[in-house]
């Protein structure tokens, strides 16, 4: 090429830019004017909302991205209790209203699901699904005093705040459990673990895990690890796991990762006891899987698909007719999250107009002595401690003939 | 004569882009003093400065160097992690938040500055998209490893490991600051958007200076030609490598402003991986490469986007593909510029003065 | 025998990386653009042979050849849209950041359709593959179809190019777009079909992919695409061998730093091996050094 169609190119481009920089202003000031309008539509909402008196619950997780199965879920499970609650005649005579936002698990992101939930007027925060968004959204909750009930997020620093409570059990807890329950049962002595280094749910099971082990006398003979970006290949993690003799192999992941799991064992001919956790279930909902592939897999998760209960099954019932499909441990949690927040709000006895700080203090001061039986606890019900700890007591499903089955 | 006006409308160019940052600027403020923005606009407006200032030091790199780089996410995560471990260890030394954020921000720099150039050694001596890959793989490496590391800290000073928690040994009292995947938790909420438009105009006093200066000049000579820049004596691995070490620190610049704003920090593939990279490079071409104001437009828009896009639930991911696909084509395509040149407005209006005058 | 076992493994892991870097290198060298959108063509390949076969019952093979022309159309309709109308644009930035967007949209289009909830493929190879050392060295059958598919893949590409009056077409205008117009070669025709082959061969990668790694969600091409991405530059971008070679490799490295060094490391020690390579040989390992002209 020659120098002066280049020239020329150049002189054009940069006309252009100038264009381009034009338009965008336009684009820009034209967002602006929109952010503005909706702005008022959403203060109007409330002043109309707080004339009828409902309480404006919120909830986050991801419904886009790698984890959006996770996110429905909740999602979808809240949506069931928030109907079934406004059809009996709403919390204390007044009725619910239920938004759901996406955060693509990305923590800036659940951020903005935050102040956009905000804008719409929630009162009662029910999120973030996952652990670190939940980390993350809890400190801007703490600053607004406003109650939050994470459904799923598990790790510790989840309830590090006040004002934040949990309806799963914490990852360390999980890890103790788990091989309290291992050692108990005499399952195995020699164990594998597969792990999401990546994952703070996985990596904090399988720390408190590890260190509970030695306590009970049960010896680690292989350790896998994986990340998110590295989570097709898990041919070598079984190898060792093989090779090292493990009687069982312990996968405190999600069922997503456990599904190929099981597979490339079973391609390779290995056939360990294998155990999770409650990220475990979901795996008979993956569609076209082979379930005698997970013959034999127990999962220590505190909701069971198949569970005999009536609660349980007119649950299961209703989620299929709606949405299609079996419901998975985060729609249960979430279910039961918003009748968690019912039973608080019912025995503080608030009502919408006390304002967001308010509903929250209350609900604060009566969280401890509450206990609701829900989707995912046995009759004994549930409690919370100062910290916002739930404490119930943990289940074990062993999987038969494609289904789950109450172990114990 | 030619020279002189050439060198003014450069310099009004400029003006515009600083008149451009502080009018919006005191638009907000003023939105925000009336309560009238909302809290998610409210809550996006530091987001929007984050990515604002990886937009342009990304540009410095895209625009003005005239390599593609896909790993300055890499540098943002230095920065972010380095900023928030200094004011994780000095938050019971340093009580002063301005100051200690500041002293944060200096830290977040120069560490990435010094990736940067660690970096640069090597990566500078190709060219072309083996340079793109390279940055792309660093980028991952730095994530994949910020994602093994421990650190904590007790009296007898800092403790470090790759292994896990319990291989620090703390002493009674100690803390974990890095906690491995878990990452960072409880980074100080020092962020705010006058800061973040401070540092944006830091940014581009810095990138505007350095474009216009005599190594700027000698920047932009070895862009559009290597060869004859190399042969009237322009040593281009010094000026290429100049560019490349300042745009990274002004990425992990930005990475610090990311770690204060919230308060919990992860290097995972959302945030810090090539996607993010790839992300920023979007607003860097949408805007038009080399074009500093583009930058910043393309960037506060497109980190508005997907919220804006939030009443469409599910869709708003597809419609946000949709969009960026059609920006592109619009801004982009020969037909398109074709068509826009012959109907721009200011063309319109030239020919109306032109007939006026006649 | 472990050793062996990670090896065969690693072989298998890298011919699905191969042929996925051979749609890759082959856009790139005649088109000169990354088209990000190839690891989300895919995934698109493997869920057409999981809605014939599974939710329409009919045989895999048909599932198989439906996923191609599925997969070559779509290709060549990705193409037309959304590359071709940038040819030209004074940098070539503008069409990397439109195959984002093309990713973005075909994951999400995805998303809407099949839903978030992983699929677990049926291996269209049922057979199990063989065993050897009394039990201890299991090859199953997805591997070796793999690794024998990558093989006539690359045989049938590179003679494709050396002897068909096309694949002459597709050489001159990757040396130059202008002079090819020049001598009456049709270059937009010949970048469509560039672009056929290219996603012809992601369906099949695809359904190889899935038949070794059962679990298909709307992100499962993104990893391997961009993995796949680093393989083609690893043996030299723009070369059929080096593709093949660079992907085998990279399975390789992989599996063998995962099983000896580190699981959570081994991404990062696969790039430090990219980087390295680069930096000795800075085209790849394939890749032809041209000498610049002043």
């Amino acid at each position: 090429m020659s120098g002066s169609p280049d020239f020329k190119e150049d002189t054009k481009m940069k006309k252009f830019k100038k264009a381009l920089s034009l338009m965008l202003a336009a684009a820009m000031v034209l967002s602006l004017a929109a952010c503005g309008g909706s702005d008022k539509g959403g203060s109007k909402d409330e002043a109309k909302s707080s004339g009828e008196e409902v309480f404006k619950i919120g909830g986050i997780g991801p419904i886009t991205g790698a984890n959006a199965s996770y996110g429905l879920g909740v999602k979808n499970g809240a949506q069931i209790a928030v109907d079934e609650i406004n059809a009996a005649g709403g919390i204390n005579g007044y009725k619910v209203e239920y938004k759901f936002e996406d955060d693509v698990t990305d923590n800036e992101k659940s951020v903005h699901a935050y102040n956009t939930l905000k804008d719409w007027g929630m009162q009662l925060l029910m999120g973030s699904t996952t652990s670190t968004c939940s980390i993350t959204v809890s400190a801007k909750s703490s600053a607004d005093n406003m109650f939050q009930l994470t459904p799923s997020g598990s790790a510790v620093d989840c309830v590090a705040t006040d004002n934040a409570f949990q309806v799963c059990f914490t990852d360390p807890n999980q890890g103790v459990r788990s091989a309290q329950y291992i050692a108990e049962h005499k399952m195995a002595t020699k164990i594998a673990g597969i792990y999401d280094s990546s994952d703070t749910y996985s990596s904090g099971i399988w720390t408190s895990f590890k260190k509970e082990a030695a306590n009970q006398g049960i010896e680690i003979v292989a350790e896998g690890a994986f990340t998110a970006d590295n989570k097709t290949d898990f041919s070598v993690q079984l190898q060792q796991a093989k090779d090292a003799g493990a009687e069982m192999v312990f996968m405190p992941i999600y069922f997503t990762e456990a599904a190929l799991i099981l597979a490339q064992a079973d391609a390779m001919g290995f056939a360990p006891q294998f155990v999770g956790c409650d990220g475990m279930d979901g795996i008979l909902t993956v569609k076209n899987f082979d379930t005698s592939l997970a013959e034999g897999l127990v999962l220590l998760t505190p909701f069971a698909a198949t569970a005999e209960d009536e609660l349980t099954q007119k649950y299961v019932e209703t989620y299929k007719k709606n949405y299609n499909e079996i419901p998975n441990q985060f729609s249960a949690d979430a279910y039961d999250a918003i009748y968690i927040m019912k039973a608080a709000i019912e025995k503080a006895d608030l009502k919408p107009s006390d304002g967001v700080s308010a509903i929250c203090d209350g609900m604060k001061a009566v969280m401890t002595e509450i206990n609701v039986k829900g989707l995912t606890s046995d009759e004994e019900g549930m409690t919370w401690t100062e910290g916002g700890e739930v404490s119930k007591a943990p289940k074990a499903a062993v999987i038969k003939n494609g289904e789950y089955v109450m172990a114990q | 004569m030619k020279k002189t006006s050439k060198a003014k409308n450069l310099l009004k160019g400029d003006f515009l882009t600083y008149l451009l940052v502080i009018v919006v600027y005191a638009v907000f403020q003023f939105m925000i003093a009336n309560g009238s923005l909302g809290s998610l606009y409210e809550g996006l407006l530091v987001p929007v400065c984050i990515y604002v200032i990886m937009a342009l030091a990304l540009n410095l790199v895209v625009g003005i160097v005239g390599e593609l780089s896909l790993g300055h996410a890499g540098f943002m995560c230095v920065g972010a992690f380095s900023g928030a471990i200094f004011s994780k260890i000095t938050a019971d030394m340093i009580t002063t938040d301005l100051l200690r954020f500041v002293l944060a921000i200096l830290v977040g720099a120069v560490t990435a500055a010094v990736f940067g150039f660690l970096i640069g050694i090597p990566v500078l001596r190709l060219n072309g998209d083996y340079l793109a890959i390279v940055t792309l793989a660093f980028g991952e490496i730095i994530k994949n490893v910020m994602n093994v590391i421990y650190l904590g800290v007790d009296e007898k000073g800092l403790h470090f490991s790759m292994k896990d928690e319990l291989a620090l040994n703390l002493a009674e009292g100690g803390k974990t600051i890095v906690k491995g995947p878990q990452g960072i938790i409880g980074t100080p909420h020092n962020s705010t958007f006058t800061i973040g438009v401070v540092l944006i105009l830091i940014t581009l006093v810095i990138v505007l200076n350095l474009i216009h200066s005599r190594s700027g000049r000698a920047i932009m000579a070895i862009r559009d030609n290597r060869i004859a820049a190399e042969s009237i004596g322009i040593n281009i691995t010094k000026y290429k490598m100049m560019a490349f070490v300042i745009s990274a620190a002004l990425a992990g610049v930005a990475g610090v402003l990311y770690s204060h704003n919230i308060s919990s920090l992860q290097a995972q593939p959302q945030n810090f991986g090539y996607n993010m990279s790839i992300m920023i490079l979007v607003y860097v071409v949408l805007g038009g490469i080399g074009n500093m104001r583009g930058s910043i437009i393309a960037a506060a828009i497109l980190t508005v986007l997907p919220e804006m896009l939030r009443e469409f639930q599910d869709y708003r991911m597809l419609m946000y593909a949709i969009v960026l696909i059609l920006m592109m084509l619009f801004n982009w395509a020969p037909a398109c510029r074709r068509f826009r040149e012959r109907y721009s407005l200011k063309r319109i209006f030239a020919k109306k003065n032109t007939k006026e005058a006649q | 025998m472990s050793f062996i076992n990670y090896l065969i493994s690693g072989i298998s892991l890298g011919s699905i990386y191969a042929i996925i870097a051979l749609g890759y290198t082959m856009v790139y060298g005649i088109a000169k653009m990354l088209n990000f959108a190839h690891g989300d063509v895919i995934m698109v390949g493997a869920f057409t042979v999981y809605t014939v076969s599974r939710t329409m019952g009919m045989n895999p093979i048909i599932g198989v050849l439906l996923s191609v022309v599925v997969c070559t159309v779509l290709g060549m309709l990705i193409e037309r849209v959304a590359y071709k109308p940038l040819r030209g644009a004074s940098s070539p930035l503008a069409v990397l950041i439109t195959a984002i967007g093309v990713s973005y949209l075909l994951q999400n289009l995805a998303l809407l359709i099949f839903g978030s909830t992983p699929v677990s493929f049926t291996s269209v190879i049922p057979w199990k593959g063989i065993s050897l050392a009394g039990g201890k060295l299991n090859i199953s059958g997805v591997t070796i179809v793999t690794i024998v598919a990558c093989i006539i893949i690359m045989a049938g590409l590179t003679s494709f190019i050396r002897h068909s009056k096309a694949g002459q077409a597709m050489l001159a205008v990757s040396e130059d777009k202008g002079a090819a117009q020049l001598m009456g070669i049709n270059v937009n025709g010949t970048i469509a079909l560039t672009f056929a082959i290219g996603s012809a061969l992601a369906a099949l990668a695809g359904v190889l992919l899935c038949s070794a790694y059962p679990s298909l969600t709307p992100y499962t091409g993104a990893m391997p695409g961009i993995k796949a991405f680093v393989a083609a530059v690893f043996g030299g971008i723009g070369s059929v061998p080096g593709a093949m070679i660079g992907g085998i490799l990279l399975g390789i490295i992989e599996n063998l730093s995962k099983a000896y060094i580190s699981q959570q490391l081994s991404d990062a020690i696969v790039f430090a091996v990219l980087i390295v390579v680069l930096l000795i040989k800075p085209t790849g390992i394939m890749g032809k050094n041209i000498q610049e002209k002043v």
